[in-house]
């Protein structure tokens, strides 16, 4: 089973809203809202995080997300509250980027250790944002096993489900890989920023590969993008 | 000299009188420097508290302060519904499976409950929160038991340092909590969250302690 994941936040409408999004980028994953107090006023509730805590829970593990101080607080308490406390992680994430992070980490299968990872890295300011800024981190042109370039025919581009799609596609694949479009560069795992590349239908884009399995990947993603993302 | 569970559940009900009559103070306090529903979510948790311990019927110290945690986790809400409720079910934890507490008790569970505060909101001393009141209250406490006093003279103790604590906080910015989106502006202030500690404690050495 997957690992589940629990949004919670002051507002009933802003934690309904992140689940509704990660439900489009991780259909099978259990995510589930506690946003807001009985009442409708804007708080976050122990008995509601309690009960989307067990909700979530497939026996494989949750991981909870929050919006403000006082929401961590409650989801902690959540956690510390379960019959084996080990079984549920409070991500230190930004709410939104590192629910969706989470979400396409758990529907690839990843474990709870590496679900937590994936939302913690998802910072948004750690992106790379251009071409140099992945040269910096030691790669230079002729470490990249294998490239190609792509023209997207979708009707989205690479916009939030295509990008989680690409680094779905990649789930298990021993390869690190570089999108790029125009003058920007991303990691193809990182959902947000294939989709802060705004890669539209027609835009040209290059893929680089590294890694024992550098050709696989690019095959993936080839054969992924010539099927339109499945639209 | 030593406390027993019905001296806790009488110091509860002690600190669900005292939260009613501050319900004013407290609001007045946080509509300065917060968003003013301090004393009306303190009083809404107590008032669970008063309920909950009707219904529970708790058989030990222990017992009485977790019922007393999980109301205010449950009916306080914002922040200080689970700071206080992590500082009595720390407490609850520290009291284990005793049946009577004496001074040096009651200052370990003041102890615990501070541990479990600084924890959980991640404030230090001098941030403007409860736990200049409580780090206070609770040096203060394990002073007096250190000379021998018992449950009430730990308590009295532990609630004039933490009005000391609590004062300190009037000149401070707060760097945690709603009160630090004001920087600046919010110094001047009283901080609700170490006046209800110092009123609690107040509260419970007035109440109980061995009558």
């Amino acid at each position: 089973m997957r690992v589940g994941l629990v949004v919670v936040s002051h507002s009933a409408a802003l934690s309904e809203g992140v689940v509704e999004v990660v439900g489009q980028m991780a259909p099978d994953v259990r995510v589930n809202a506690a946003g807001g107090l009985p009442g409708g006023e804007t708080g976050t509730d122990f008995e509601a995080t309690s009960a989307a805590l067990a909700a979530s829970d497939t026996g494989s593990g949750v991981v909870l997300l929050y919006d403000l101080g006082s929401a961590r607080m409650t989801a902690e308490l959540a956690v510390e509250a379960l019959a084996d406390p080990n079984t549920a992680v409070v991500a230190e994430a930004p709410l939104v980027e590192g629910a969706v992070a989470a979400a396409v980490a758990a529907q690839g299968g990843q474990g709870l250790e590496a679900v937590v990872e994936a939302a913690e890295r998802a910072t948004g300011a750690e992106e790379p944002e251009s071409g140099e800024a992945v040269s910096a981190e030691g790669l230079s042109p002729e470490d990249y096993r294998a490239e190609c370039e792509l023209t997207l025919a979708n009707e989205v581009g690479l916009h939030a489900r295509p990008a989680a799609l690409l680094a779905r596609t990649l789930t298990g694949v021993e390869a690190a890989v570089t999108v790029s479009c125009g003058q920007n560069s991303a990691d193809a795992r990182s959902v947000l920023g294939v989709m802060g590349l705004g890669a539209r239908k027609g835009d040209r884009i290059s893929l680089r590969a590294t890694g024992p399995e550098a050709e696989l990947a690019l095959r993936r993603i080839t054969e992924l993008v010539e099927r339109n993302f499945d639209e | 000299m030593v406390c027993t569970r019905q001296h806790v559940i009488a110091a509860m009900r002690g600190a669900v009188r005292a939260v009613s009559e501050c319900r004013d103070e407290l609001v007045e306090l946080d509509r300065a420097i917060g968003d003013g529903d301090h004393g009306e979510n303190m009083e809404r948790g107590f008032l669970a508290v008063d309920t909950q311990l009707r219904l529970a019927s708790p058989e030990t110290p222990a017992a009485v302060l977790k019922t007393t945690a999980t109301s205010l986790i449950s009916s306080v809400g914002g922040a200080a519904g689970p700071l206080f409720g992590t500082a009595f079910l720390r407490a609850a934890t520290a009291a284990g499976e005793r049946e009577t507490l004496d001074g040096a008790a009651v200052a370990a569970l003041l102890r615990a409950a501070l541990d479990g505060v600084t924890a959980r909101g991640r404030a230090e001393r001098g941030d403007k929160t409860m736990v200049d009141a409580l780090a206070a209250a609770v040096e203060a406490a394990e002073r007096a038991a250190d000379e021998g006093a018992g449950p009430t003279g730990v308590l009295r103790s532990a609630a004039t340092a933490a009005d000391s604590g609590a004062r300190e906080t009037i000149p401070l910015v707060a760097r945690k909590g709603r009160a630090s989106y004001l920087g600046e502006r919010g110094a001047g202030h009283l901080d609700p969250g170490a006046r209800s500690v110092a009123l609690l404690l107040h509260a419970f050495a007035e109440t109980g302690g061995e009558q």
